[in-house]
Formats: structure tokens, sequence, C-alpha cells
């Protein structure tokens, strides 16, 4: 079985989000980036498929040369090789990720394509999806079960009061979703074997897309609070200040 | 003339609340353009497109067939796609649900159209400029859409339903082919394994952390949930501890969500964590730990045991709601 893992590298969850000078991205400055940890749900998901049926995990990257780093974690888990689409900047349209990986893709005859089911960073749930339906393949997002047998899988995924099965045959897309499974921690030999698995590096043209960033900005503060009080004492305080005060209960 | 294309959700063949919160949107956008809504119903035979023109639908466009009674997403993708395009329309909005996460993004990369996820506000005056959140909301992305079509999802609780005397003319349309055998297609949606309110749908969220100490103390979470008719929310150490399941889970890797209430119980208030709740409109944090981050967020704060405070507070709660 051949399988692919997209994963992107962002920023750390512990980031604290600074505005960089031109008002409409991050400052990078200080900043911790891993691998998106949905895509570790991805990846820990390609391993356990390899060890039931055999096969290949190749980890795809689409960004700068740090993502190297990325792919090297991945490989460090256990993927097989790696391959960074070189982008000085990952672009926040998905549809033009969408288009780039999609083209890589398409040639790599993969039986089974995962991608975590959001970057954190972007945050827009959509480049998986549409990867599939850029290839025409059958795609199933967000899940958290996966069953292969040959070629035909089913899989669930978390709807608002209820999960959904669904069934699809392979070459097909999944996005993982946490709860899907644990994934493993590199060990100290993982690391050092991928040192030494194959990184392929290619160029990119992407395209213009449809979105032109405006600016970025942090939320505004909240009001300042109070503290009712310490201890159980303080109960009362509370529950006449929810009633009275914020009319919540 | 273009127009907007609002998708609708149902369930049983009813409309959700949260479309009427997309034909909300929907209807702001089409009033800056000078254009007209049509809603997209895409459901089995039973479904209703009654009523609709209250929420500002101008026409209402159904697509019934017994195989669209659950989400069958190539064909939703399928309907919806063609129907954007013989139509000619401006914009395609829906609700960012599970479904419209998903189906959002398969209209779009078959029109070969932008994407805006999860929007919170959109202006039409000066082209389609919309704000979303970003890094589950640590800082919000104002964008601005230039080609045509597009495909905007809005975020729950973000936009509220309109009251408007719009004629939501009823018209049926194509339900599409078949499925193909190749497609992926939903079989059944089974009930969850615990039954309980969704944290993300939830008015009232109170969410118990490390502080609980251990898995079984989740019970005065739960306890104090229900006394407030509230769901049960998690901070992401106790449920990669595997005290709870990670439905529950709150912050950057977890569900974001904004409720009326939000009571934090032993939860420090990581960056990650805060990402997920700070839009809640009132915020109550209960810590031993007087210098806990969660209490630069909480607009009431109680310093102290939480095995002290919780149970009087569950007391007084019961007591003032029968008072």
């Amino acid at each position: 079985m051949k399988i692919a893992v997209c994963i992107k590298r962002v920023p750390d969850t512990e980031t604290r989000i600074k505005i960089s000078a031109d008002g409409k991205s991050i400052d990078e400055s200080g900043v911790k980036f891993v691998i998106n940890p949905f895509d570790e749900y991805a990846v820990e998901e390609a391993l356990k498929l390899r060890e039931q049926a055999d096969g290949e995990v190749v980890a795809v990257c689409l960004g700068s040369d740090a993502s190297q780093e990325t792919i090297r974690t991945a490989l460090a888990m256990g993927a097989d090789r790696g391959v960074l689409i070189k982008a000085e900047h990952v672009p926040e349209d998905p549809l033009v990720v969408a288009r780039a990986l999609a083209a890589e893709l398409e040639q790599g005859g993969y039986d089974l394509i995962l991608f975590g089911k959001l970057s954190i960073d972007n945050y827009d749930q959509a480049v998986g999806t549409m990867v599939a339906e850029l290839l025409g393949l059958p795609s199933v997002s967000a899940i958290t079960r996966l069953e292969v047998t040959d070629n035909r899988a089913t899989a669930q995924r978390e709807v608002e009061g209820g999960l959904e099965v669904i069934e699809f045959s392979l070459p097909a897309i999944v996005t993982a979703e946490k709860g899907l499974n644990e994934p493993r921690y590199p060990a100290l030999r993982g690391i050092m074997l991928a040192k030494k698995k194959p990184l392929d590096i290619k160029d990119v043209e992407l395209d213009a897309g449809g979105i032109e960033i405006l600016g970025l900005s942090l939320p505004p503060d909240r009001k300042d609070g109070r503290i009712v009080g310490e201890g159980p004492e303080a109960v009362t305080a509370l529950v006449d200040a929810l009633r009275n005060e914020a009319k919540v209960i | 003339m273009p127009g907007v294309l609002a998708v609708l959700e149902q369930r049983d063949g009813v409309v959700k609340r949260v479309s009427h919160e997309a034909l909300a949107a929907a209807r702001a956008l089409a009033d800056d353009l000078g254009c007209d809504v049509h809603g997209l119903l895409i459901g089995p035979p039973n479904t209703s497109g009654d009523g609709l023109g209250e929420y500002g639908a101008d026409k209402v466009l159904a697509s019934r067939d017994a195989e669209l009674e659950l989400y069958q997403a190539s064909r939703y993708g399928q309907i919806a796609a063609e129907q954007v395009t013989a139509g000619g329309y401006d914009a395609v909005v829906l609700a960012a649900t599970s479904l419209g996460k998903d189906l959002g993004p398969r209209i779009a990369a078959r029109l070969g159209c932008p994407l805006a996820s999860d929007v919170t506000s959109l202006t039409g005056t000066d082209g389609i400029v919309v704000t979303r959140p970003v890094f589950a909301g640590k800082a919000n992305r104002r964008m601005k859409i230039t080609t045509t079509p597009s495909v905007i999802s809005v975020r729950t609780n973000a936009f509220a339903p309109g009251s408007h005397a719009r004629p939501g003319v009823f018209e049926e349309i194509s339900a599409g082919g078949e499925m193909k055998p190749s497609d992926a297609r939903t079989v059944a949606v089974k009930a969850p394994e615990n039954a309980a309110l969704d944290v993300a749908e939830a008015g009232i969220v109170v969410s118990g952390g490390r502080g609980l100490k251990e898995a079984e103390h989740f019970k005065l979470v739960e306890d104090l949930a229900q006394a407030l008719g509230g769901a049960v929310g998690a901070s992401r150490a106790v449920v990669d501890a595997g005290w709870r399941p990670h439905s529950e889970q709150v912050g950057q890797t977890g569900k974001t969500v904004s409720p009326n209430l939000y009571v934090a119980l032993g939860i420090s208030g990581a960056i990650q964590h805060l990402a997920g709740m700070r839009t809640a409109k009132v915020i109550v944090a209960v810590n031993k730990d007087p210098d806990a981050p969660i209490f630069k967020v909480a607009d009431y704060g109680v310093v102290g045991d939480l095995f002290e405070i919780v149970p009087r507070l569950i007391e007084e709660i019961k007591r003032a709601k029968e008072g």
C-alpha cells in the first residue's frame, strides 16, 4: 500500500501571537515551530496501515526550507521518505495550496492520502477535501476511526449530535481528527535513521488565488473582571453576581 | 440578476437554526451587493422550505431525493456547484458546521473559486470583505475576495437570524444524478457514545482541568453542568491524560466555544485553552492559585479549593433555580 501524508509546519500551540510590522502577518521572531498537531494523527494512522499492509509512507509538505525539519519529524516517527514542495510563503488561500499539492500527489500512484483535519494557524479545514475534489477521489474529513480491508474502507466522523459512518473505496483521501489514534513519539533510533532517509526538494509555481489579506489584528482584550472572594464563603456572592449582574443563570 | 446562494442544512427534513443564521449573513451581503438571496435546500422528499422568506430568502430552490436524506458529500457538492454555475451567483454562503466545513471546500474546489471559512463578519459595499479568526481565535484576519464567485462559511452564533418579509418562492430543482459506486457513501448516523449536549453548541459550558486531580472527580464538573443545564468541557491536559473524550476538549486543538457562560474549574489557563473560550460572554474561574492566567480573562473568580467550592456552588445554584 502506497500512502502519502501531507503535513505542515506551524507555530506551536503555546505561541503568543504578535503582529508583524506589515500588519498582515504574525511576527515569527522567537516563535517555536512544530509539525501541525492534527498532522501527527495522520502520520500515525499511515504508519499503522503500513504495519498492517506493508508498503511505503511518503511525507509531503508545502513550505519553506525550514519545513525540512517538519518532514524530518515525520521521518523520525517512521515515514519512509519526504517531499518538500518549496514555497517561501505558504499562501492563505486554501485552493492555491490544494492545487500545488494535487499536482504533486496526482503523479504518486497513492492508494491513500492523509491530512490533518486542519492546520492550527489558518484554521481553514479545507485543503485535504479540496485536493480530493481536484483529483476526483472519494474523501472523508475529520475522521475519528478508519478501517481498511483490501481496497474498501469505512470511516467515522463526529457531527453535531451523532457519528457518521461512511464507506468508500481506495484510492481515497481522509483527514484526521484528534481521537483517531495516539501518535507515537519519535524514538532516538528513529531520529538517527530519519537523517539518512531521502528527502526530495521540488520547486513550484503558485497561482495568485482569489484572496487578498487586508490585515491581521489581535482580538480585543476582555474587560477587567474581579475576584469575588476566597473559598466556599464566596459562593453566595458569585451566584448573586451571575444572577443579578451578569444575568446568565 | 446574480445573487447570493445560501446552502441550507436540514435534519429530518427540517431546516436547522444555523441555516437561518446563514440566511441572515447571505441577506446582509445581498443587500450590500444589491441582489437577491436564494436558499438551496438539499434533503429528503419531505424537506420543507416553508417560512424561509421570513429569514431573508427571495426564493427557495429545493433539490429533494430519498438518497439525500443523509449528507452525501459528492452529490451535495455536485448539486450545489452546478446550481452556482447555472444561476451565475456572486457568492455562496453556508453555516460552518461539520457539514458546512466539508461541503464548502468541495463547492469551492469544483468551481475553482476562493473559500473563506468560519467567517464572523462580512460586507459587500466595496467588494466582498470578510473577517475570520485564525490561530483558533488568537488573531483575526481581514481579507478581500478578489474573484467571483466565492464560497463563505459563517461561524455559529456570529449572525443572528433576521426577521424579513421576503417572498421565499418555492421551486423544485433537479436532484442531480444517482451516486456513483466510486463515491464515498454515508451509510448511517449513529447516536454518539455519550448522548450529552455538544460543547460547541451549548449556551453554558462547565470545563474541568488538571485541578480535578483524578478522572473520577469529573463527577463534580458533570454535576455542576447538570445543575446549570450546560455541557461538559475539558482542558487538553485531561483529554491527553485519557480522563475525558477529545470531543469535549476546548482550545486550539479542540473546540472553539462562545457560550453565554463558561465556568473553568481547576484550569490554569494555558494560552491554547484561552484561545478556545475567550469569546464567551461571561467567564467564571475557580482555581487555588490566585496567579493562574485564567483569572486574567475571568469576569468572576473564586480563589480556593474547588472540592470545597464546587459542591457549595451546585447546592446554591439548585436553590437559586428553585427559588
